[in-house]
């Protein structure tokens, strides 16, 4: 009965919930297991602190709220502050290696960075770090297939950004392939 | 009959519970919403105002809630399926025309996601304390029909059928979400058009000058019409007789209100939709609805891999009360226990119905969040002893 939790935190305008909508999509429409997504954010439009919450489990979800996630993806300074201390004992962190700086980890936690604003700026669009990331996602914990991330991804985006985005999703993972060893 | 496919987003999408009560009113054929919207009910009113057009029907952002209860009763006589969509302030705001729609037996959807109160509260964070004001908030004696879904799907499906309830009992119907459910996000799966059953409206077949609009056969529910086709009719929150005039006595009160009233609770058993598991042999019944039976099933989970013999029964209509069966469940267990999102309402209900058979202990949580599991459990285990 495998269920992960994971937690985005970034800012608003990163692109978090939209982070959040593509694995729970992918999980729970291309990959046949369930998902739940739960977001949190600040009254304003950009810049405040913003978080997702998506479970994703064999089973149906019963509790729907993300306590301490066995993943946390941060891409501030803020949500790693924030959203470290939460993290489960021996869990995984996904961070942005140029934007955040991890300090005190928790015991056993195993920590991967990836520079996904500068990927971002080299395929043309600093708007596609949240992409970059769920690839990154995809690569190192493999809790989402790259098939069923790439048809929520290609569900999920503006018509016309399909290349671009698929381009920052597969950097993101093979990154995520090579640091944890695989092919 | 089957739902117009204009309105059914058939497919496998990933919606949250708002959009996805969006849909099912789209579905249901509903046409017709008057709203001022509200944190945190304001995508299901968003999402239509941008896919009306589409369907064909109108959205009309109102001046407040007392004009978007009232717009909304104008178009259900006008022939329309209508609902209207707010969260606890507005809600209190609805209350002088919710008892309109009662007494003139207007077919219509109130869909109000909850959020912690009194007044403003947390406008962003959930509760469930809106249980009781549905049911009493009006003044008079009435009866409404309410539902309380647990998930996106279930706020595209019980949408549905809050709308062939409004048609079938001609009664307001509330669909209870909370705020958790409305911003969730999940797998929604919305069948094609032709395996979604709509009810239609009871239009009567009576010739212009033979029709009375609140003439009513063996089931003491009148046939409608729409209003412009030729038929005489009179809508009045006054008490009226069957021409629809107003006939203020002390027959034709007793008369009326005991049929409006009973046309509900006389079929509460008919409309008692309680989803049971594990209650055969359970020493322990968890009662919850909504979001809390999402929470109780975590905690219920623990229990049992604890050795407990413990069941849940979620109340999918929580109006009217399923006492009937809450009875015979309490007939065969030690102790029941209420989670709810509020510091106690629909246990009271639960208790009456119990009758004092066996202990009903309340889980209250104030708002703002869901329960911790653990809390629950704990309750659990203290009934258990």
């Amino acid at each position: 009965m495998a269920r992960t939790e994971i937690r985005i935190g970034g800012l608003g305008g990163q692109g978090v919930i939209l982070s959040g909508i593509i694995l729970g999509k992918a999980a729970s429409i291309f990959d046949g297991k369930h998902a739940t997504l739960i977001q949190a954010f600040g009254p304003e439009a950009r810049g405040s602190a913003c978080s997702a919450q998506v479970t994703i489990a064999d089973d149906p979800v019963a509790y729907p709220y993300v306590r301490n996630p066995d993943v946390l993806v941060v891409m501030s300074p803020d949500a790693y502050k924030q959203f470290v201390p939460s993290l489960k004992p021996g869990g995984m962190l996904l961070y942005e290696e140029e934007l955040v700086t991890p300090t005190d980890l928790p015991d056993g936690v195993k920590a991967y960075g990836i520079p996904a604003t500068r990927i971002a700026e080299e395929l043309g669009r600093r708007l596609v770090l949240n992409i970059v990331m769920v690839g990154f996602f995809a690569g190192v914990t493999g809790v989402v297939s790259s098939e069923a991330a790439e048809k929520a991804l290609l569900a999920s985006v503006p018509k016309g950004t399909e290349s671009l985005n698929l381009g920052a999703f597969r950097r993101g993972y093979e990154h995520g392939r090579r640091l944890v060893g695989g092919d | 009959m089957t739902a117009d496919p204009k309105g059914v987003l058939t497919g496998v999408h990933f919606l949250d519970g708002d959009h996805a009560a969006c849909e099912g009113a789209l579905a249901a054929g509903c046409r017709f919403v008057a709203g001022y919207p509200i944190t945190p009910s304001t995508e299901v009113v968003e999402r239509f105002a941008q896919r009306i057009p589409m369907v064909g029907g109108l959205f009309i952002q109102m001046e407040d809630e007392l004009a978007a209860s009232i717009a909304i009763q104008g178009a259900a006589w006008g022939g329309r399926k209508v609902m209207t969509v707010t969260s606890g302030p507005g809600l209190s705001l609805m209350m002088e025309h919710l008892g309109l729609a009662a007494i003139t037996e207007t077919p219509c959807v109130f869909i109000d996601v909850q959020r912690g109160g009194p007044s403003t509260g947390l406008p962003t964070l959930p509760a469930q304390a809106d249980m009781m004001q549905v049911k009493w908030g009006s003044h008079g004696d009435y009866e409404i029909i309410a539902l309380c879904p647990d998930s996106p799907q279930e706020c595209f499906d019980l949408t549905i059928r809050a709308f062939n309830l409004a048609e079938q009992w001609r009664v307001p119907v509330f669909l209870m979400m909370d705020e958790v459910v409305g911003h969730m996000t999940e797998r929604v799966v919305i069948p094609a058009a032709e395996d979604i059953e709509i009810t239609d409206r009871r239009w009567t077949d009576k010739a212009p000058g033979t029709y009375r609009p609140f003439d009513v056969g063996p089931d003491g529910i009148p046939d409608m019409v729409k209003a412009g086709q030729g038929h005489r009719i009179h809508v009045t929150g006054l008490t009226h007789d069957e021409r629809g005039w107003p006939a203020m006595n002390p027959r034709q009160q007793d008369k009326l209100v005991r049929r409006l009233t009973g046309k509900i609770r006389d079929n509460a058993d008919v409309l008692t939709d309680i989803r049971e598991e594990n209650c055969e042999d359970a020493d322990v019944i968890v009662v919850s609805y909504g979001i809390t039976s999402r929470v109780a099933t975590a905690a219920i989970q623990q229990a049992r891999d604890q050795g407990l013999k413990v069941g849940h029964a979620r109340l999918v209509v929580t109006w009217p009360f399923p006492a009937t069966r809450i009875a015979q469940l309490a007939s065969r267990c030690k102790a029941m226990v209420v989670p709810e999102l509020n510091l106690g309402q629909m246990v009271h209900e639960v208790s009456r119905a119990v009758a004092g058979r066996v202990p009903v202990r309340l889980v209250d949580h104030a708002g703002g969040t869901v329960h911790d599991p653990q809390v629950i459990l704990d309750r659990i285990l203290e009934a258990a002893r």
